[in-house]
């Protein structure tokens, strides 16, 4: 009985209300995309670096005959320097930290390097020997290569050594800007959603003012009068939120999925459907919790006794 | 039933109260009328026993709670036992008679059943039992009032608080309004009625109390609209009287 009441109320707001409803499931739904695209992205940030962190190897560039840079003098690398930063490799200051460690030859370079570039112009210009000899250091924490870096970097005959993670670390600071700016975005639409819904629920409550006073009048609970409103602002921001759910999974399925993973090929992995089924109820309750929270408050001044 | 002890309401911004320590007791099943003039502070003294607003000073106690210390989520509950007409009737456009009663009680929680039966029995009461389904635009002034009267006593209220209920209507239908709420009255309910009809107070001899800008003067039993006997000065020794 009451419960019908109740929802027969919300219903006639709704009804009464058809676009201020409407611009309200608008908003919600865009700003919920964007706070869901930020979490996406998060996830992608963290899949990436799980994935990348253990493939990040410390690489240890050997002189060529064209480079004048480091300790390099325009001559290739002798082999008793390779063996002796090979030996420094596997010397008991160095070994703890060291996973394993593999050498490249200039034509395992040259071989790597046009199967990288195949479809680039460059990988016409480049012959074996502009490639340097490197080793590929993987380390059991990824986060000791300043030591490699330290030791090694000093050893004749060595180029550079380079901690690969900081290539990585360069991508991930776009990844992360961009998500900033998702949730800025998507900060910016909640609060318009929040006044939207607000200011909804007062333009409700203003046309429904004689059954308000009446309300009030007679006693009716606090409760009875405030939830058919807040039904109202939680009803248009859930159906919001499920087209921004609907919209996040279509992203993953088409974009992600679709486009991206093409283009990626199996270069990295990227967040899936069921990172996506992770975000929708994250985007319903965050929904519901604002029109919840914002319709009470509007209909708070409707009820001071 | 109703007790006020020295209550003063002063609202913001106005240096005069607009009631001044006012002392009364109205007690189960009288007929209370309240006059004065516009600003006298009879509406206020009606919103105060509503619990509407807090007095500013003094304590007011109805149906046994005192109202100064009454919680906000407490008050809906107080309100169920009374019942309130206006001068504007205060009717839903939308709804019909029959739904502008029931409203009150479905607000309120009441089951299916008991609207079905006490619905029609206060629109028979009132005089309306063939005009349950027609809207209030439909009706005279007076029945709208009469709806009103039936929406207010549908849920047994101990208390009808009746401001200006003749206000807007013809001597012959505020006649018929008042046998009504004389007969409400009967059955046991307690009636504050606030009212400038001088006819009606003086036909009716009953208790008047009578305000003149916040402060009681006058506190007869079976008195008039005026009295002769109350001089221009010196209102504030009639004041004692009136406490218990």
């Amino acid at each position: 009985m009451r419960l019908g009441l109740i929802l027969g109320e919300a219903g006639n707001g709704l009804r009464r209300n058809v676009s201020m409803v409407i611009s309200v499931i608008l908003v919600t739904f865009i700003s919920l995309t964007f706070v869901g695209a930020a979490i996406l992205l998060q996830m992608q940030i963290g899949q990436m670096k799980d994935y990348w962190y253990d493939r990040a190897q410390v690489a240890i560039y050997m002189c060529t005959d064209f480079d004048t840079t480091g300790n390099c003098t325009q001559t290739e690398a002798t082999p008793a320097q390779i063996e002796a930063v090979k030996a420094q490799l596997e010397s008991a200051t160095l070994a703890p930290y060291v996973e394993k460690f593999e050498f490249e030859t200039h034509e395992q370079a040259f071989k790597n390097f046009q199967t990288q570039f195949s479809d680039q112009p460059i990988a016409a210009f480049v012959t074996p020997d502009t490639l340097p000899q490197s080793f590929r250091v993987n380390l059991f924490n990824p986060n000791d290569a300043d030591v490699l870096i330290e030791s090694l970097s000093g050893s004749a005959g060595v180029q550079e050594v380079a901690d690969q993670r900081a290539y990585l670390d360069q991508i991930f600071a776009v990844l992360n800007a961009a998500s900033a700016t998702a949730i800025g975005i998507a900060v910016l639409m909640l609060i318009a959603a929040v006044l939207l819904i607000a200011t909804t629920i007062r333009l409700s409550a203003f046309s429904r003012r004689r059954e308000l006073g009446i309300m009030r009048l007679v006693g009716a609970s606090n409760r009875f009068i405030q939830t058919p409103f807040i039904l109202e602002g939680v009803f248009a921001s859930f159906i919001g939120s499920i087209l921004a759910g609907g919209a996040i999974v279509a992203i993953v399925q088409f974009f992600v999925k679709g486009v991206l993973a093409q283009t990626l090929q199996t270069t990295t992995t990227l967040v899936g459907l069921s990172d996506a089924l992770i975000v929708v109820p994250i985007l319903i309750v965050v929904g519901a919790l604002l029109a919840a929270a914002s319709a009470s408050v509007a209909i708070s001044r409707y009820l001071k006794v | 039933m109703i007790r006020f002890d020295a209550v003063s309401k002063a609202y913001p911004g106005t240096t005069r109260p607009a009631l001044n320590s006012v002392s009364l007791e109205i007690l189960k099943g009288e007929f209370v009328f309240l006059v004065g003039a516009s600003g006298s502070g009879k509406s206020s003294f009606l919103r105060l026993i509503l619990r509407e607003e807090n007095p500013t000073k003094g304590a007011i106690h109805v149906l046994g709670q005192h109202l100064n210390s009454l919680p906000n989520r407490k008050i809906p509950y107080f309100r169920r036992n009374l019942g309130v007409v206006f001068q504007d009737f205060r009717l839903l456009p939308n709804k019909t008679v029959f739904d502008n009663v029931a409203f009150t009680l479905q607000v309120i929680g009441k089951s299916r059943g008991f609207i079905q039966e006490a619905v029609p029995d206060a629109l028979k009461m009132v005089g309306l039992a063939g005009k349950s389904n027609r809207y209030p635009h439909e009706l005279s002034g007076g029945e709208q009032q009469r709806v009103a009267i039936a929406r207010a006593v549908v849920n047994k209220p101990a208390i009808l608080l009746a401001d200006e209920p003749t206000g807007n209507l013809d001597p012959a239908t505020s006649a018929g309004i008042m046998t009504l709420l004389e007969r409400i009255n009967l059955s046991g309910t307690t009636v504050l009625m606030a009212t400038h009809d001088a006819g009606i107070v003086d036909q009716m001899k009953r208790r008047v109390i009578e305000l003149i800008t916040g402060q009681i003067v006058r506190d007869e039993r079976q008195g008039g609209y005026q009295t002769q006997a109350v001089p221009t000065q010196g209102f504030g020794s009639f004041e004692r009287e009136t406490a218990p």
